[in-house]
């Protein structure tokens, strides 16, 4: 059905210059297909992990050497009716690819001690990154929907992994139940939003759709499309899967949720906000609106007295996503993403770094996710505390930090479309949020003398008795640390290259 | 440049002090001291060499750099004699604050005097940023060290205290900026470009219901750190739960930041908004006086006494500023310079007597000046500057406050003047509960407990604020000739408006 009347209007020949745009997804595609092999002919953590790391790195590589390209020339080429590659989408490959490597790398950490099956993670990993990337150069619904549920099926299994210790029992299963779930009736939703929209205006290439704006059943459609992208978002009222998941799901598997899995659906809400002139429809501005609004005020009250360091990971980011979806609402009508597009790389940035300190804390046999883990890491630890303390602030927009940027960004930019509302909503949501940020911090600093050691956990967290495996994700933690630093004293380059990447949109 | 190498030398001076603890437990306290002395120097040479005169520019020492451009954010950093005596007060102070840290901070003294540095750092930043960004990044990077002080060296019920104190301060700062981006707006629309510098958002014109709500935002940024009732609830808490350094450095430095700002943008930028505005002001200002003169009455805890008698003074400040002329602006930079040191004095004894005593529960303290008679005359002169006696530099300050006042609001004036009795009583009541009486008599925990007197360094230290508050109190010209130029700017920005200014 989607097939046959999209692929008349446009051109479809493939030639070897179009295969070329689409090489990270090729690179990632084969990656996988090695990685299994490798995995077949024998099982070896650190072989897996190396073809993972290698093949990753090459598409970060090529992604990169198409964005300059991209940026340079202007370049926009609808590759069959089902990609587009621009500077826009090859930004948003090359940030899942970047994030992915970090995943990688982290995963391989986690799960060094693991005695059972460990290679399949990263086997996972690479089939999740290449429905990320589908999903960020989609340009029809076919594309989005083969890209989502790439995403999510990779997704289950890693939320479900076989681990041991205390950590872990049936909570990670129920866990991946819910999410399977839930994850399966959005995606049913959105299908069926497509195809309401499909019979109002004949097509299902994101461009062409604001053809039937002012038809009743486009705009049902429209809405349960966005309800099935919600709960990937994890919008509030579609929010109430995301702390289960996180706190059942093994530490990686939340990181690549928090990250790859929003980041893609982050942008392709952006592109479907700009091409299908989305917020140009009143009801659907008022519905996406409304839900920014319960976002950031849901997610942060209920962060508020979270003891759980996990399920703040998950509240925290339903908030975040309230503060995105503030920044699409205020773009006069999807013309001016940059602050989308900034708060996106930035959150994706900031929160993997966080989910990195707390995977460096911990293994597969014992999570530290409990505030109690962390009280007085700053005398322990200083080094993995301040990369927290750093991430944390960041996310709680204090300057210094890349996230004060991106929030500076969106107060302007609220304010400059006048949305009041929205913008009293974000300033309320940050000053509660500052308070659940500055929680872990505090416990960070306490003194090693009132620490009074908790029964049940024994080992305290540090970075004292890492091992080598860890090293890689060290330094992983030590560039997105820099990172978050450099760009909150120097703003300047990310701020003109998110806004050369916006034009082209 | 000069500017920017007092900046640095704090900044690193704060590192150096850092990685110094990793060799010496007594290296850090050195090298902050040393930071801090260091850092006015660049400065001092700079307007010896220079001999700026005043009347050719507005800035005596001023410094421009691009930062990030597509924003229309300038590192632009300036000095008149407003910023000047503050800059100088906050040099001053950290090394009184150092000095207060010397033996008190013995734990993790590196890291204490990283933050120490950072906060001073931030300080001299918001004192001298020309450019509203580079104001409100400072604005919010002197707060993260000050809550790491409070949080880490507090007192016993310091996480409660941190965090109020962040938060206020947060919450009111995200208030300011956005207003500042509000301004900015409206300057885009106006100028059709992106600017932050201090002149360009002078230029800025507003509807009155607007500029109004836009003032409003200002001002509780900075009311809040000022502090004023309604809002001054924070501070009692921070300052009874601060090391003894970080009582002197929010009371003597951090609290006229507050003040600064309203001097330098809320009435300048809003002119007629604040000259709508004063009456509220004056009133919040006089009910500041009385209400924490009363309440401070109510303490039991010596902290929290001088932290309610801090916001009393603070009124004067806002009176001062509200009168919007010469003479009561005069005051009200008078009145911050000399209630930085008699503050920054009187919390230093506190911490001094808490750490001998290890309480600060007035009911158990009692004929101190039997065993310890060096400090109680130190006290007794901080406490009789405090209230106000003339020759010392609070007296010209507050004097000059309320007759800058005086001209605008009789009543206010009136009523502010009340003030000055409450605080005659509970000074003197203070001497009295904690230095006189029976010291055998006296109950509670300190009972008996060997009183140590002050020692040499601590005497050095006191006297050196002793001669500042004697200066500025036979000498106010010497003060007031250094801001008066500045000032009168400050005053002409708001008559030049084409609306009509404040009269």
């Amino acid at each position: 059905m989607a097939s046959a009347s999209g692929f008349s209007a446009i051109d479809t020949g493939l030639s070897l210059d179009s295969l070329l745009l689409l090489l990270p997804h090729e690179l990632v595609a084969m990656t996988s297909v090695i990685a299994m092999l490798v995995i077949a002919i024998g099982r070896n953590h650190f072989r897996t992990a190396l073809v993972t790391f290698s093949g990753l790195a090459l598409a970060s590589l090529c992604a990169g050497l198409q964005l300059a390209e991209a940026l340079e020339l202007g370049m926009s080429s609808q590759l069959t009716p089902l990609f587009l590659v621009d500077s826009f989408s090859v930004t948003a490959v090359l940030l899942i690819c970047l994030s992915s490597l970090a995943l990688a790398l982290m995963g391989y950490a986690y799960l060094f001690e693991l005695d059972e099956a460990k290679d399949e993670y990263q086997l996972m990993l690479l089939l999740a990154t290449l429905g990320a990337l589908t999903l960020a150069s989609a340009a029809h619904f076919a594309t989005v929907l083969i890209g989502l549920e790439m995403l999510s099926m990779a997704l289950y299994g890693m939320i479900a992994y076989t681990l041991h210790g205390s950590t872990q029992g049936a909570s990670n299963l129920e866990a991946a139940v819910k999410y399977l779930v839930l994850s399966a009736v959005a995606s049913a939703t959105l299908l069926f939003g497509a195809a309401l929209v499909f019979a109002e205006t004949g097509t299902l290439t994101i461009a062409a759709l604001d053809a039937g704006s002012d038809s009743l059943l486009f705009q049902i459609g429209l809405i349960m499309v966005l309800i099935g992208l919600g709960f990937k978002l994890s919008l509030v009222p579609l929010h109430l899967w995301t702390p289960d998941v996180y706190q059942g799901a093994p530490l990686p598997a939340a990181a690549t949720l928090a990250t790859i899995g929003k980041a893609a659906v982050a942008a392709f809400l952006m592109r479907l906000a700009s091409g299908a002139m989305l917020m140009e429809i009143d009801a659907v501005w008022g519905l996406l609106a409304l839900v920014a609004v319960a976002s950031i005020v849901a997610g942060n009250l209920l962060a508020l007295r979270q003891p759980n360091l996990k399920r703040l990971l998950a509240y925290s980011s339903i908030a975040h996503m309230g503060y995105f979806l503030v920044a699409i609402l205020a773009s006069e009508g999807g013309a001016d993403l940059d602050v989308a597009l900034l708060y996106l790389l930035v959150y994706c940035v900031l929160s993997l770094g966080a989910f990195a300190c707390v995977t460096l804390a911990s293994s597969s046999e014992r999570e530290s996710s409990d505030f109690n883990d962390f009280s007085g890491l700053f005398w322990r630890s200083p080094w993995l505390a301040f990369a927290l303390s750093v991430m944390f602030l960041g996310l709680a927009g204090i300057p210094l930090t890349a996230g004060f940027i991106a929030k500076f960004q969106l107060f302007f930019q609220a304010a400059t479309a006048s949305e009041w509302g929205l913008l009293a909503a974000v300033i309320v949501g940050s000053s509660i949020g500052l308070y659940y940020y500055l929680r872990l911090i505090f416990q960070m600093l306490m003194l090693p003398e009132s620490v009074e050691p908790e029964p049940g956990s024994d080992a305290r967290v540090g970075l004292r008795d890492l091992g080598v495996e860890s090293l890689a994700s060290l330094v992983v933690l030590g560039i997105l640390t820099l990172i978050v630093l450099w760009s909150g004293v120097y703003p300047e380059p990310l701020l003109s290259f998110v806004e050369a990447v916006a034009q082209a949109l | 440049m000069s500017l920017v190498w007092t900046l640095m030398i704090l900044f690193f001076g704060g590192v150096a002090a850092w990685i110094g603890s990793l060799f010496h437990d007594r290296a850090p306290r050195s090298i902050a001291l040393v930071s801090v002395v260091a850092s006015i120097l660049p400065l001092a040479l700079d307007l010896v060499s220079a001999a700026p005169d005043p009347e050719a520019s507005r800035w005596l020492v001023s410094m421009n750099a691009q930062w990030i451009p597509s924003l229309g954010v300038q590192f632009s950093l300036g000095l008149d004699g407003l910023s000047l005596l503050l800059v100088v007060l906050t040099a001053f102070l950290g090394v009184i604050a150092v000095a207060a840290a010397w033996d008190e901070i013995v734990e993790r003294a590196g890291f204490f005097y990283f933050n120490l540095l950072w906060t001073l750092a931030g300080v001299v930043g918001v004192f001298t940023a020309i450019d509203l960004f580079l104001f409100f990044f400072f604005w919010e990077v002197m707060l993260i060290p000050m809550y790491f002080i409070i949080a880490i060296w507090g007192h016993e019920n310091k996480r409660y205290a941190a965090t109020k104190f962040f938060l206020f301060t947060q919450a009111s700062g995200m208030l300011l900026l956005l207003a500042l981006l509000v301004l900015v707006y409206f300057f885009r629309v106006q100028h059709g470009y992106l600017s932050f510098a201090y002149e360009d958002l002078l230029l800025v014109r507003m509807n009155p219901a607007i500029e109004m709500w836009v003032m409003l935002g200002f001002f509780i940024g900075f009311a809040t750190k000022l502090p004023s009732v309604p809002l001054h609830t924070w501070l009692p808490d921070a300052h009874s739960q601060a090391p003894t350094a970080g009582s002197v450095l929010l009371a003597g430095v951090l609290l006229k930041t507050g003040a600064y700002g309203l001097i330098r943008f809320t009435l300048p930028l809003f002119p007629n908004a604040s000259a709508a505005f004063t009456p509220v002001a004056l009133a919040l200002a006089v009910l500041s006086i009385l209400y924490c003169a009363k309440v401070a009455l109510a303490q039991s805890d010596l902290k929290r006494l001088i932290a309610y008698t801090s916001v009393s003074h603070m009124g004067f400040v806002l009176l001062g500023v509200y009168a919007w002329n010469l003479l009561g602006l005069q005051g009200a930079v008078m009145t911050m310079l000399a209630h930085g040191l008699s503050a920054a004095a009187l919390f230093s004894l506190a911490g001094g007597l808490q750490r001998r005593l290890h309480t600060r529960d007035i009911g158990s303290m009692g004929g101190f000046w039997q065993p310890a008679p060096r400090m109680a005359i130190v006290a007794l002169f901080f406490s009789v500057a405090a209230l106000g006696m003339p020759g010392l530099g609070n007296f010209i300050g507050e004097f000059l406050s309320l007759l800058g006042a005086f001209s605008v609001s009789v009543s206010a004036t009136v009523l502010a003047a009340l003030g000055m009795i409450f605080a005659s009583v509970y000074s003197l009541w203070v001497m009295q509960a904690v230095f006189q009486g029976g010291y055998a008599n006296a109950s509670g925990p300190a009972s008996g407990a060997a009183l140590p007197d002050l020692g040499r360094r601590e005497l050095a230290v006191y006297g050196l604020m002793m001669l500042g508050l004697i200066a500025m109190g036979f000498f106010p010209n010497a003060f007031l000739d250094v801001s008066e130029a500045a000032l009168e700017r400050l005053l002409d920005l708001s008559r030049l408006s084409p609306l009509g200014g404040i009269e």
